[in-house]
């Protein structure tokens, strides 16, 4: 019966139709997670918000797209679709800070992913000013336990939202770059960045 | 549980041939949508083994049964494709097969669009029709049967 599978136009059709079931679920308040993909100076970055707000920033390469997609389906909920409308402003904001037309964020976030003293390191972030680089000790401090280096680095590590959550201005104290989860190059990458 | 995107980009072409077989080139797009728009809301509720497939046709069998008793609209003729609204061709609209199809009698169209278009196994399409499994491979049988002799006497 392969008469009965005429293909056409039909991915350009199924792209339509999918636009208009990501603007009915956000109508109806449906999604659990609404994502994007949008292009950055360090590669392509996928961008994910709940209701409440940006929730997972992650770089191409720091993992797949669909293991992404799968965490979220796991940890925030099922109803995870493609909605690029949900993730404007945050891909506005980003884009300014690319352009060096941003030092801060604005865009509202959801912490959801990052729990007890992880959460409260990832909150600490963003005192650490634009340009500028703290090191792990001084964000242990930071986040109320000056002796917990070692899990300020995993909470680095696993942030959930770089860039937007400066973990790339956590540097080891003698002043070398230390690691990052979208790899050393980003890290020097968005440092840079900054310096103009 | 698998995000929901990846059921759309799985399925959704599956489910716009049935809906394209079932409601017709006018209603197609809208079944469509509300069949994703519905399986959205449920989907949480899902059975982890569940064959998500025949979930997807069962529920477009409902979301066109509706569109057919709320409106008026039925399946037209094939000339009376409007162009209004519709940005890409429905490459159905004017293929003599789909054409054959939607003039079979209710329950041969829906068992051979749910079957060889929409995957289903006779079980699950006697489970959505009604009926023993028997009888929707033979409705499924003779669909195929008339859609040949329609198509050779065109």
């Amino acid at each position: 019966m392969s008469e009965l599978f005429p293909d056409g136009d039909e991915a350009r059709t199924l792209a339509r139709l999918h636009e208009r079931l990501a603007r009915a679920a956000d109508r109806d308040a449906l999604l659990d997670v609404g994502y994007r993909l949008v292009d950055s100076p360090v590669g392509p970055l996928l961008l994910a918000a709940t209701e409440a707000g940006l929730v997972r920033v992650a770089f191409d390469g720091e993992v797949r797209e669909d293991e992404v997609l799968q965490e979220l389906a796991e940890q925030v909920g099922a109803r995870v679709l493609a909605a690029p409308r949900r993730l404007d402003r945050a891909a506005a904001e980003l884009e300014e800070y690319f352009a060096g037309r941003r030092r801060r964020f604005d865009v509202a976030l959801d912490l959801r992913l990052a729990r007890g003293f992880r959460r409260a390191v990832v909150e600490h972030l963003a005192d650490i000013g634009y340009g500028r680089t703290a090191s792990y000790s001084e964000v242990a401090s930071l986040a109320g336990s000056p002796r917990a280096v070692r899990a300020v680095g995993t909470a680095c590590a696993l942030n959930p939202l770089p860039v937007v959550l400066p973990c790339h201005r956590v540097v080891r104290a003698d002043g070398s770059l230390g690691q990052y989860a979208g790899g050393p190059e980003r890290k020097r990458a968005l440092l840079d960045l900054e310096q103009h | 549980m698998a995000p929901f995107e990846q059921v759309v980009a799985r399925h959704g072409a599956t489910v716009l041939r049935v809906c394209r077989a079932v409601v017709g080139p006018v209603d197609a797009e809208d079944a469509w949508s509300e069949t994703f728009l519905a399986a959205l809301r449920a989907y949480p509720e899902l059975d982890e083994g569940a064959n998500t497939e025949a979930w997807l046709v069962t529920i477009a069998h409902r979301k066109a049964i509706d569109l057919y008793r709320a409106g008026t609209r039925r399946a037209v003729p094939t000339d009376e494709v409007p162009e209004h609204g519709v940005l890409d061709r429905d490459p159905t609209a004017h293929d003599p097969v789909y054409a054959a199809l939607r003039t079979l009698p209710d329950k041969q169209r829906l068992a051979v669009a749910y079957h060889h278009l929409g995957g289903l196994s006779h079980r699950e399409v006697a489970q959505i029709l009604g009926g023993t499994e028997a009888a929707a491979r033979r409705a499924s049988a003779d669909g195929v049967k008339n859609l040949r002799t329609r198509l050779e006497a065109s």
